[in-house]
């Protein structure tokens, strides 16, 4: 008879035991927004495995546009890359920040907000986050000396741009739209023999006895890494006879 | 229940014959259990997806005749290495699988060296030898070395390349605010080649430091040197107010007199004048400050100088603008030369950069000699002198920890603070961000450092391991290392008094803020020189960092002019190679059209001032008299031989078209240079 309470007890607290946490549990519920904006931080490249500059910071807004405090956010990523915190609500103005660290694997990451609307469905907010290898931190390098005082129409301070000197129109790297209506090859090409063997501006210079063959390689692998619309993807590549 | 043991018992150890049988039963089950344990080990089940994920590819015969079953072994015993990774990772060198996702199947990215080579473990870390996930990966018991995060992986390149690359931005970064926070002050760090990193700041002399300043600046500075300058190297040693009070008190005690030499005539405060002068000095490509949007502007070789009217006295600011080697000989600000009343005009405006916050809520009790006595000991404890000079004090020796094999250093010998991850990196990275959670007692004060850049030292640091040590010397890269080359003569001490070697690097010796002139006297011609170092003027506009004018004399300049133009040549040139006087018109001509059309050099260049808009390079208006037909000729043909890494394509010109374009820019001397 002593038994039966002892067994009673555990097969109450068995469930508690072995039960999953619910996908949603954090913060509880009770402001809902109808859209997630960015206020910034997307787009950001750096090497992986490192955390960002600058967080991560999303508004979620309700149907008239307008901030929603205390609304729950949930952050999802992808490429292995870890927001902290993950989950919470929004702040007095409707915004939430998270620090964004990247994966070890050199390629896009994707950031989703998620927010819940009043009927209980999820609001998403994808952004996209660059982790740069090897290849393309060389790249990047190279590039900052060699190519984005022509390339990079911003001015700073420190690196007053020429861009708009030109005649031509130096494609920013960044502009997938520009950048990705050429091949891989052709990019390495026209950086190797420059706009004229392309029958493109004459304002390119040729840098194939400037840098060396891999120098090139790296920077195309920089500019397709950063371009956004990103690169097509090379798909199967095939021993060449 | 007994009985029932019993009953068992007798059922399988009865007699002898039961007792072989039932011995022999398990015994077999024992060896089959062994047989199917080696069969279902970890990296099988690993090579069995492999062949099944390569299986469903197009290119499945090509990559199956490149798999080997079993364990893969890269053994090279030059450098140290045994790995295993890819029995498991066995994609690593298979580019077609460039669009698998999942590991360990992927391909290995693109890197400078070979698998074959240098093996995985030389840089990832990690068990070589190990042929499970958790061995091979995590750190274990008997294995300490868990793989290296990818945001620490450039140190694995430190191992080998003492320079700077151009893939390790994160790796130099270390390296240099290794050197520029004089961490290498106390620690010592070496290279496998024993050579000793220095640290690269000029910490202030302290020796004469109460002519300079006040004892509750002093104070107000240890207490939170970033509360006066944002950029401030100096850490925060976190010391109590007693003990901030008593080492001023003693540093201005230990202080010999030093008498001002300049004698400030009294002029009203212009301060327009002031800002313009400091401007036209170009004091901010050394010095910061602090713009009223809050952004600091400015290059970082000199202190900042947002607050500088709070800290220093008035007199020694005059005689410090009027000649910087008086209070300090190896000054590393240039003798500017000002006259008597540009003197006033700066030391009244820099003297006018105060902040009457900084130093409003200090009210020291008159000084006492226990005090001096508590400072003074207080000093030695806290290793000031390894950085500074002080008066009474030695420099001290093996102060702190030598951190030259820190990258392997092994875990059982660290302290680690609560809610440290049990890692090196996570230990280095926690002991440089606050190193008084790791111990109280310790010694290190507090950095002000910004999450990357302790990124960088963490990176620097881990490439300080035995394994860099013992590496053979033909894989090693060493440091480009300065040399101690001094210009001579007259025109030496002229350079010396104007610390030319801090911006301009000579004979591989001196600073990298402005061009090289080790090949300078070759480049240009005299008449120009002279000028320019007379009246510098911008060749390149889109550059931040200028070169001030020094306000020397004639005399001065030429002594310097000659000097660079008899010294400072290139074995390479033959003069009569090109002709200056022997241009022909048609080649002009010819060099004009090939400027503008073939190799636009207008996009980065300005020939025509109402035409020409490229600013990248210098401007081209005068170079006709300022450059030598031979050097522009060399250049064009190849701008990196003259000067490594120039941003100038080698455009691969013949003999022709070099020449051509040469005389078209020999022809480029618009207006009369001198003045």
């Amino acid at each position: 008879m002593m038994r039966f309470p002892l067994l009673c007890a555990i097969l109450a607290l068995a469930p508690l035991g072995g039960c999953k946490r619910p996908v949603a549990v954090g913060p509880s519920a009770k402001a809902f927004g109808a859209a997630i904006v960015e206020v910034g931080g997307g787009k950001q490249a750096a090497g992986v495995g490192t955390t960002l500059e600058q967080p991560v910071v999303i508004q979620v807004n309700d149907a008239q546009g307008s901030p929603v405090a205390a609304a729950p956010v949930w952050i999802r990523t992808t490429g292995g890359a870890t927001a902290e915190p993950a989950q919470g609500l929004t702040g007095a103005d409707g915004q939430f920040s998270t620090t964004i660290t990247l994966g070890e694997v050199p390629g896009g990451c994707q950031i989703v907000a998620i927010a819940q609307d009043k009927s209980g469905k999820n609001v998403e907010l994808r952004l996209q986050e660059i982790a740069l290898g090897y290849e393309q931190i060389l790249g990047r390098e190279l590039s900052e000396h060699y190519c984005a005082r022509c390339h990079d129409p911003e001015s700073t301070p420190e690196r007053v741009s020429n861009h708009d000197n030109l005649k031509a129109n130096a494609p920013a790297f960044t502009d997938g739209n520009k950048v990705n209506t050429m091949s891989e090859a052709d990019l390495a090409s026209t950086i190797a023999h420059g706009g004229s063997a392309l029958n493109r501006s004459p304002e390119m210079p040729p840098f194939g006895f400037t840098l060396a063959k891999s120098d090139i390689n790296a920077l195309v692998a920089y500019i397709c890494g950063v371009a956004d619309p990103p690169c097509r993807t090379k798909g199967l590549v095939y021993a060449k006879n | 229940m007994r009985q029932w043991i019993h009953g068992r018992w007798h059922f399988l150890f009865g007699d002898s014959a039961r007792a072989f049988g039932t011995l022999s039963v398990v015994l077999l089950a024992c060896l089959a259990i062994a047989a199917a344990q080696d069969h279902f080990r970890e990296w099988t089940r690993y090579q069995r997806r492999y062949l099944a994920l390569i299986r469903s590819r197009g290119e499945a015969a090509s990559l199956e005749r490149r798999f080997h079953p079993g364990l893969q072994q890269t053994w090279l015993a030059d450098i140290g290495v045994t790995d295993r990774c890819s029995t498991c990772h066995l994609g690593l060198k298979e580019a077609s699988l460039s669009d698998v996702q999942t590991q360990p199947f992927r391909p290995h990215p693109l890197m400078p060296h070979s698998l074959t080579e240098f093996g995985c473990v030389m840089c990832h870390r990690g068990q070589g030898t190990a042929t499970t996930v958790e061995s091979a990966h995590h750190s274990t018991p008997a294995w300490e070395q868990p793989i290296l995060p990818a945001r620490y992986l450039e140190s694995a390149c430190g191992q080998c390349h003492w320079n700077a690359l151009a893939g390790t931005p994160r790796l130099n970064l270390g390296r240099k605010l290794l050197a520029r926070f004089d961490c290498v002050a106390c620690h010592t760090v070496m290279t496998p080649d024993r050579w000793k990193l220095a640290p690269a700041t000029d910490a202030p002399l302290l020796t004469r430091v109460g002519t300079k300043t006040t004892r509750e600046w002093i104070f107000a500075w240890l207490k939170n040197p970033q509360a006066y300058a944002t950029s401030a190297t100096m850490p925060n040693f976190q010391l109590s107010d007693g003990d901030v009070r008593d080492i001023s008190t003693f540093l201005i005690a230990q202080s010999t007199s030093y008498t001002p030499v300049a004698q400030v005539p009294a002029l009203p405060a212009d301060a327009t004048a002031g800002a313009s002068l400091y401007g036209e000095s170009f004091c901010t490509s050394c010095h910061a400050t602090t713009n009223p949007a809050g952004m600091l502007v400015g290059g970082d070789v000199g202190p900042e100088l947002t607050r500088v009217g709070s800290k220093v006295k008035p007199d020694w600011l005059a005689d410090w603008v009027k000649n910087p080697k008086n209070y300090r000989p190896d000054a590393a600000m240039p003798h500017y030369r000002f006259e008597r009343k540009q003197i006033t005009l700066l030391a009244g405006f820099l003297g006018g950069k105060a902040d009457p916050d900084l130093l409003a809520n200090i009210h020291l009790e008159p000084s006492t000699q226990e005090q001096v006595t508590h400072g003074k000991a207080l000093v030695i404890a806290r290793g000031c002198t390894a950085c500074h000079e002080i008066n009474g004090i030695q420099k001290p020796k093996n102060f702190a920890p030598e951190l030259t094999l820190i990258g392997s250093q092994p875990l059982v010998k660290i302290l680690f603070a609560a809610g440290v991850p049990h890692t090196l990196p996570d230990y280095i990275s926690a002991k440089i961000r606050k190193p008084h959670a790791v111990g109280p007692a310790t010694k290190m004060p507090q950095f002000t450092l910004a999450p990357a850049q302790v990124d960088a030292l963490v990176t620097a640091l881990l490439a300080q391991t035995d394994r860099a040590q013992s590496l053979p010397a033909a894989l090693r890269v060493s440091a480009r290392r300065e040399s101690t080359y001094q210009p001579a003569g007259k025109a030496g001490r002229l350079m010396a008094d104007m610390s030319c070697l801090r911006c301009h690097t000579i004979n591989e010796r001196g600073g990298d803020v402005a061009p090289d002139l080790t090949l300078e006297g070759s480049a240009v011609q005299r008449k120009w020189l002279i000028n320019f170092l007379k009246h510098p003027n911008t060749l390149r506009p889109a550059l931040i960092r200028r070169m001030p004018r020094f306000n020397v004399t004639s005399a001065e300049a030429e002594t310097i002019a000659d000097y660079i133009l008899t010294v400072y040549q290139t074995p390479a040139f033959n003069s009569e190679e090109v002709d200056a006087a022997g241009f022909q018109s048609a080649e002009v001509e010819e060099g004009k059209q090939l400027f503008y059309s073939k190799y636009a050099c207008q996009s980065c260049h300005i020939v025509d001032p109402h035409r020409d808009k490229g600013y990248i390079g210098p401007t081209l208006t005068h170079v006709g008299a300022r450059l030598t037909a031979v050097w522009i000729y060399h250049w064009l043909k190849d701008p990196q031989a003259l000067r490594p890494g120039s941003i100038e394509p080698n455009r691969q010109m013949n003999d022709t078209v070099a020449r051509a374009l040469t005389a078209f820019l020999m022809k480029q001397n618009r207006a009369a240079v001198e003045r």
